[in-house]
């Protein structure tokens, strides 16, 4: 058992654990200043802005030798008896001459930069620097320069720590960046004629710990301290990878990557990254409506108009018309939370006992997709087909898919139709369309007008990832919970409200609640049970346990 | 002083000297014959080991200590490189005797890759020596065609394949970890140690990388043995354990204000004094003597008055230098500005820095444009104190860069402060009567480029 004394305090290691000092004293709760160090990068060791002291006591007599000259605490690995030395005046000074040196050379454009706010720069200026400039004043150049078609590079505030080139080389694999040039003029470039333009690029942004790198997409948008960020999960594709949703006044303006060692470690990619803008979009169905009879499909008559419909009537109605029409067929989307799928079969079993159960629509682009540094895109594009596929069967319909259901519509063996979608993209043709002309009721949900849309009895909107509450399943059967981040455009009620009040259930809508009642049905879904911690648990360890 | 016959220039003015028929001539490569037949690797070491070489490229690290550090019985490869980046101002050896004894060096090579068990070797040549790209590929493909390098040399079952690479012009590609670094394709950034090449050197195998000053030195006590090696010099301190002594004979660059600068052979010890007299013909013009840097600019600078220093390994070091460095010396006579001098120094660090580490990235530049400013007649007292806790904090030894090229540009500016500070103040206030006392920020001056 390994033991490590920061600034005096003792910190006692796991077994295996490997840390170097930085890691070593946050344990303590001390924060060694660091800008090149990326746990999930290679060691460089340039910044030198987490140079400490360091020495060994002695396990025999508790002498304490210490090192004569200071350390970066980055390169330097832990073992049973490390002292480590994080508030010395040598270690003080030593931090005051690295903020003096970088800010020599930077702009301090911090009224117009992005970064201001969440720039470690300023942060560690504030917290280690010297209160007055000793260098030369010089008039500030503030060079601008597109590096990739999502990427500014502004290059003067750039600090030099490399963290975005070892990115492309270790992670990404694709290393468009450089350094240019030597000494105080050198720069972060690219290859001539090759943009850096990756699927992962944007991590780069996240790891820029100061205002050099720039994300187009939220450049100029929002100052970073109006917003509010709430753990929330990637809806893109399977990964499920954790992310903070960041957003003001119920607009988001950017995804983040969340650290989960489980699931996506440091990084998102670029498609979840962007993927949010749907939310916002004109387009999105954003009141519930209804019509009497189904628009017939291509026969010649004029489709009645839709009548928008308050909600408390589309509680009563849809149920109404549903039990009235029978044979029910239900698509439970994979975009929806366990929770709401769990609702929704419930729902629709208590209208039709017998009711046709069947995964929706999975949407599939190409193959999936796992980079050098070991970061995966899954080729499937929806979030929740595991946990979907687990609340089917305590239902004991798995195994039906989105074509089963088709077939089964179009073999005439349901009178009605419920189709939970909200899919971002479209995802439905005519043809396919086709199979549901005819049915007496058909409910759509979904969050844009599609072929199928245009058919329906009940056009009902839906939820964006970002306004759900619930779980999600990833495709490595990982678990990770999450709360609504903002709230839906007015006029939407996200489908956990909607199936909540079908049930019949007081207040609003709970996930917990639902979470718990079903985790004690389902032996696969046992784990959700308990607390779900902000990293997710993995189904299948509590299933052994 | 003693007279001394030159070893390791003994074929400069020798006609055709470079050549493989001269250098047999001159008893080269019957050693490597007679160590390939009879000698093991291991003999190879212990005889560098016991000879007390110290290695030439400007840290004095023994040579055959360094070749103890490989790992045993590994699988191989190893690899060894030699450092013909000789980019230190003021020193030009490794271009002397690549240019006029290239099979000297070459020999030297190939007894270092046996005793090392490398049968891979790379010389690191930088770009400014065309002419010596020219000998050495020209002796190694004499060396090729005679089977001294190749498969089976000589029938002994060793072999060894050498490849002259031509770096593109940088200071920082003659740091150890920088040249491997610059030899693998990349930026010529140093490595952070551990691990230490010796352990993942280039190509992540285990590497020696030596001078070629050293692979001579290697040469001629294969020829000549230890006994005569450690005859010259300067035996170990015996009031100092860390002081393993400096033996052998050293190649002594003279340049700056003498009246014959150039390339000389003398044995380790020699005092700065004897060598501008001896060798240089004094200094230039009649004039005095005011500084001289020891041994190359990144060693500081020593005052006439510590001209009597002997220039051995430990020497340089008790007058407040850095060390011997490169052995390299450039005189400074009474007519010559520190200031100018020192600005020079800095400019070349600023130019030269490789960007890695931000003190030493930050700390050169900023000491330029400091010294940009005093040199112009806007300098501040308070700019020579700044200067000095530049060169007091930047570099290795404090602990504040990875390399020691911060160090190099540390010691001139403490050494030049500290040993000539009533110069530096009496410019300051001479050229600015109104401001020298200033000690708020003032504006910078535009720089304006090195190259």
């Amino acid at each position: 058992m390994a033991v490590v004394i920061v600034d005096g305090q003792e910190v006692v290691l796991g077994a295996d654990e490997r840390l170097n000092c930085i890691e070593a004293a946050r344990r303590a709760g001390k924060e060694i200043p660091h800008y090149c160090w990326h746990p999930g990068l290679s060691v460089v060791a340039s910044c030198r802005m987490c140079l400490i002291e360091t020495g060994q006591r002695d396990a025999a007599t508790g002498k304490v030798t210490m090192v004569p000259k200071l350390v970066p605490g980055c390169q330097t690995p832990v073992k049973d008896g490390t002292v480590i030395v994080t508030e010395s005046e040598k270690v003080k000074e030593s931090r005051a001459r690295v903020e003096e040196s970088l800010l020599i050379n930077h702009p301090i454009d911090c009224p117009i930069c992005d970064k201001a706010g969440e720039c470690l720069l300023q942060d560690y200026h504030f917290e280690h620097g010297q209160p007055e400039r000793r260098a030369d004043i010089h008039a500030f150049t503030s060079r601008k320069r597109d590096v990739g078609p999502t990427i500014s590079l502004f290059v003067d505030r750039c600090i030099m720590c490399t963290r975005c080139v070892r990115f492309t080389r270790e992670v990404s694999g694709t290393g468009e960046l450089m350094v240019t040039s030597r000494g105080a003029k050198e720069e972060i470039d690219i290859f001539p004629g090759f943009p850096l333009d990756n699927k992962l690029a944007g991590n780069v942004v996240d790891l820029c710990p100061v205002g050099a790198l720039g994300d187009k997409d939220f450049l100029y948008q929002q100052r970073v301290w109006f917003l509010k960020r709430e753990a929330n999960v990637c809806g893109g594709c399977s990964a499920g990878c954790s992310i903070y949703t960041e957003h003001n006044q119920d607009t988001v303006y950017r995804l983040k990557p969340r650290e989960n060692a489980h699931v996506n470690t440091w990084w998102i990619c670029d498609e979840g990254r962007y993927g949010w803008h749907h939310l916002h979009d004109s387009a999105r169905i954003l009141e519930a409506s209804h019509r009497v009879t189904q628009a017939p499909g291509g026969n010649g008559h004029e489709a009645l108009p839709f009548q928008p419909v308050e909600w408390t009537d589309v509680v009563t109605g849809v149920r109404a018309e549903l039990t009235k029409a029978g044979r029910l067929a239900v698509a439970v989307s994979p975009m929806l939370t366990v929770e709401e799928a769990w609702m929704l079969c419930a729902v629709a079993r208590s209208i039709d006992s017998q009711a046709f159960l069947a995964l929706g629509h999975v949407p599939v682009a190409g193959d999936d997709e796992t980079f050098p540094g070991g970061f995966t895109i899954r080729g499937e594009k929806c979030p929740n087909r595991k946990g979907v596929e687990e609340v089917l069967a305590v239902f004991g319909s798995g195994g039906h898919s989105w074509h089963d259901l088709v077939a089964h519509i179009a073999a005439g063996h349901a009178d009605a139709a419920w189709i939970t979608a909200g899919y971002p993209t479209s995802w439905i043709d005519q043809a396919q369309a086709q199979a549901f002309t005819g049915l007496p009721c058909l409910v759509v949900q979904d969050l844009f007008d599609s072929p199928l849309s245009a058919q329906a009895t009940w056009r009902l909107p839906a939820a964006g990832f970002a306004e759900r509450a619930g779980t999600w399943v990833n495709v490595a059967h990982h678990a990770q919970s999450f709360r609504q981040a903002i709230r839906p455009p007015a006029g939407v009620w996200p489908e956990g409200r909607l199936f909540w009040n079908m049930l019949g259930r007081r207040g609003l809508y709970d996930a917990a609640t639902i979470r718990r009642e079903l985790a004690g049905q389902s032996a696969a879904l046992a784990a959700l049970g308990a607390d779900v911690p902000a990293t997710g648990v993995d189904l299948r360890v509590r299933q052994l346990a | 002083m003693t007279p001394f016959k030159p070893v390791l220039l003994e074929a400069v003015g020798v006609p055709d000297g470079y050549t493989l028929a001269s250098y047999r001539s001159r008893g080269g490569y019957a050693p490597l014959e007679a160590t390939l037949k009879q000698k093991q690797p291991a003999d190879v070491v212990e005889l560098v080991k016991s000879s007390g070489l110290r290695g030439r490229g400007g840290a004095g690290f023994s040579t055959g200590l360094k070749w103890t550090f490989l790992p045993k019985d590994h699988p191989g490869p190893i690899y060894l490189c030699i450092n013909a980046d000789e980019s230190e101002p003021g020193t030009f050896n490794n271009r002397i005797l690549m240019e006029d004894d290239p099979h000297q060096v070459i020999e030297g090579i190939i007894l270092s890759a046996f005793a090392t068990r490398a049968s891979t070797a790379y010389i690191y040549l930088r770009y400014e020596y065309p002419h010596s790209w020219h000998r050495l590929q020209g002796a190694i493909d004499e060396c090729y065609a005679a089977g001294l390098v190749g498969k089976n040399i000589l029938g002994s079952g060793f072999s060894l394949d050498i490849y002259l690479h031509r770096g593109a012009a940088a200071y920082i590609c003659g740091e150890e970890t920088g040249l491997i670094e610059s030899l693998e394709g990349k930026r010529a950034w140093p490595r952070i140690k551990p691990p230490f090449p010796a352990i993942e050197g280039l190509f992540k195998k285990p590497t020696v990388v030596n001078n070629i000053e050293t692979m001579a030195c290697v040469a001629q006590i294969a020829r000549r043995g230890v006994e005569w090696f450690k005859s010259i010099g300067v035996p170990a301190d015996p009031n100092n354990p860390r002081d393993p002594g400096s033996y052998g004979p050293k190649l002594y660059c003279l340049s700056g204000h003498v009246e014959k600068p150039g390339c000389y052979e003398a044995p380790l010890g020699i005092t700065l004094r004897e060598l501008v007299d001896h060798f240089g013909g004094g200094v230039w013009k009649g004039r005095r003597a005011k500084a001289a840097i020891p041994g190359g600019i990144s060693m500081g600078l020593m005052t006439e008055a510590e001209f009597d220093t002997p220039l051995d390994f430990a020497g340089p070091g008790r007058v407040g230098c850095l060390g011997l460095g490169t052995a390299a010396v450039v005189v400074i006579d009474d007519q010559t500005s520190i200031v100018d001098f020192l600005h020079n120094s800095c400019r070349f660090f600023a130019h030269e820095s490789c960007g890695q580490c931000t003190p030493c990235r930050e700390g050169t530049s900023w000491s330029l444009r400091m010294l940009e400013r005093i040199r112009a007649g806007k300098g501040r007292l308070k700019d020579l104190d700044l200067l000095l806790e530049l060169g007091n904090t930047m570099g290795m030894m404090p602990g504040s860069t990875i390399c020691g090229l911060a160090d190099g540009a540390a010691w001139p500016i403490k050494n030049a402060i500290n040993k000539f500070r009533g110069e530096f103040e009496d410019h300051i206030k001479r050229t600015n009567p109104g401001g020298w006392m200033v000690t708020d920020p003032v504006p910078a001056l535009q720089i304006v480029g090195a190259h």
